[in-house]
């Protein structure tokens, strides 16, 4: 096991190192000049002569792969370089927005879980009779609905009509409810379908039928031989989930007002503020990576026949 | 919702289709004409849906809205085919060292969460619906070429494919006439459930007001425009989002009923 986990963690830093490359050439072979953003965001004229020392300044004249160099030596000690707008060190800026987006990713993870897996469980123990039809219906509808959109119509009935909740901010844990929601609901219908049909597969298996046959309760038939090995598939699903759940969180945010790396990042695009996209692209995808790594680990202890087919 | 018939789900998407191909003949007001003497007017037989802020119609709006989204969910769709397909085939064609870069550049793009791909890809294009359909699609590429690799490679070892390359057909003309028709079932079958996903995917950018500018009719555009007026008339959140639902519904209807029709051994498609 701990060999099947620090092979995992070694292949990590090559594929970090060659995405992170990549974005850096593509914000840098994007389009038009860097220093005339730099020079636009720091409101200078942009005379020749800034430009130039905007071009030294930023490396901008020498090649792309010094250029590079000089940037990843920097992020190995933790330095993402200082934003071009607010003149902050990025990895100040990250550690004050990160905690809520990976709070409200987090939770709607947890979300997607409390209800996919139950509800997906009663699903297929109840197929073909009213609750399978029903959490069809509701896992077809949440598919299919803009998490933002969502958004506006939990706030128009649980804080507008009903006062229950607050409609924006992230003030206390009631704060939290209805962001959660909006970003968890189209995890929680694609997991529901998932666990569905994983149980539904559980349940077709031989050893299943003759256990059946020899007359073991269906609850023992279903807790002890179905729902474990039927979380196996959905447990996987959970690294795709993550991502999709951290993307979600970064539109939610906006119609929430919640102080993550959301506004932060559309306020960077908006102001093609080179520093702060590669970071927050950058730890975005690093917290994806370690949290699908995590996932990997799970799903090889649990499963002995990954960790013993990769070693061999 | 199981085994909902495909003649349904193919009758609403072509009732949006038309709708939004119809939109300028349909339309009943100028989509921009503003009015500020006849802004926040609730439902009329004038305006069947009412005014905006600004006075304009909003079923003009919406069904010009519908426009600007097929058309951008169509250029996502041929993008992401194109680039899976011609990625795909010739990595699983080529193999050896082609393959193993194109798959290693597969993995790096799948290394980061496609809608925060879609952001960086905005932050170095620049704002824009064009940019935006880029960025969708080049987030979503590199799981097409997988598959079409994948397929490729079995499709390579097939006898009649062997019979074309000894009777001297170029590996070229092997993949356009022998493999690409064999590959289109199954693409069409994961594409058009993708379409709904996609289209969410846009609806979020452009809500986020990374895609077309404001006064241009479009869904996502709308709701974030509307958002001052939320709680005095919820309506012009409400609507915009609705449209945007009824067509990702209509596209999974679509996807769902091609796939039980086509592909039943094809289960849920993750991400």
């Amino acid at each position: 096991m701990t060999g099947f986990a620090l092979r995992r963690l070694l292949s990590l830093p090559p594929l970090l190192l060659a995405v992170s490359f990549g974005f850096f050439a593509m914000l840098r072979l994007g389009r038009g000049d860097p220093a005339l953003d730099y020079l636009r965001l720091a409101q200078i004229p942009p005379t020749d002569a800034a430009l130039a020392l905007a071009r030294a300044e930023l490396g901008l004249d020498r090649p792309l792969l010094a250029q590079y160099g000089a940037w990843l030596a920097d992020a190995l000690r933790l330095d993402l370089g200082t934003s071009w707008f607010t003149r902050r060190p990025v990895t100040a800026e990250i550690a004050e927005f990160l905690p809520a987006t990976l709070q409200l990713a987090g939770t709607a993870m947890l979300v997607t879980l409390a209800f996919g897996i139950p509800l997906g469980l009663w699903a297929a123990l109840r197929r073909d009779r009213w609750p399978d039809h029903a959490t069809r219906l509701i896992a077809f509808l949440g598919v299919s609905v803009p998490n933002f959109w969502l958004a506006f119509l939990l706030v128009l009935l649980f804080a507008v009509t009903l006062g229950w909740l607050p409609a924006m901010g992230r003030d206390g844990p009631a704060s939290l409810v209805l962001p959660a929601l909006a970003t968890a609901t189209m995890s929680a219908c694609v997991m529901l379908r998932l666990v569905r049909a994983s149980v539904l597969g559980a349940l077709g298996e031989p050893h299943l039928r003759f256990a059946a046959a020899r007359g073991l309760p269906r609850r023992t038939l279903v807790g002890r031989h179905v729902a474990l090995n039927a979380m196996l598939p959905p447990l996987t699903a959970m690294g795709l989930h993550l991502g999709e759940l951290i993307g979600g969180a970064m539109v939610v945010e906006t119609v929430f007002g919640w102080p993550g790396l959301g506004r932060w990042a559309l306020q960077a695009i908006a102001n093609r503020d080179y520093p702060v996209l590669q970071g927050f692209v950058m730890v975005l995808t690093t917290v994806f990576v370690l949290g699908n790594l995590l996932v990997d680990l799970a799903y090889a202890w649990l499963d002995p026949r990954i960790r013993l087919e990769r070693a061999a | 919702m199981r085994r909902l018939p495909l003649p349904l789900a193919l009758g609403l998407v072509a009732l949006l289709l038309g709708a939004a191909l119809l939109a300028p003949w349909i339309a009943p007001h100028d989509p921009a004409a503003t009015d500020l003497a006849r802004r926040l007017l609730p439902p009329s037989a004038a305006h069947w849906l009412g005014t905006d802020h600004l006075g304009r119609d909003l079923l003009s709006r919406l069904l010009w809205g519908a426009r600007a989204s097929f058309g951008a969910v169509a250029a996502i769709l041929a993008l992401v085919l194109a680039l899976g397909c011609a990625v795909g085939m010739l990595a699983g064609m080529l193999g050896g060292v082609v393959d193993a870069v194109l798959m290693r550049l597969c993995d790096a793009f799948m290394t980061v969460p496609t809608l925060v791909l879609a952001l960086f890809m905005i932050g170095a294009l620049g704002t824009g619906l064009g940019n935006v359909v880029v960025a969708i699609a080049l987030s979503h590429w590199a799981w097409y070429a997988r598959l079409v690799r994948g397929l490729t490679l079995s499709l390579r070892q097939r006898d009649h494919i062997l019979a074309a390359r000894v009777a001297g057909l170029s590996r070229l003309a092997i993949l356009r006439r022998h493999v690409l028709p064999a590959l289109a079932g199954q693409l069409a079958v994961l594409a058009s459930l993708d379409l709904g996903h996609w289209m969410l995917h846009l609806a979020g950018l452009s809500f986020l007001g990374l895609g077309v500018a404001p006064p241009a009719p479009e869904w996502g555009i709308m709701i974030n425009d509307a958002r001052p007026f939320f709680r005095s008339a919820p309506m012009l959140v409400l609507l915009p989002g609705a449209a945007i639902l009824l067509t990702v519904l209509a596209f999974n209807l679509l996807g769902d009923a091609l796939r039980d029709r086509l592909d039943p051994a094809l289960r849920e498609h993750a991400h």
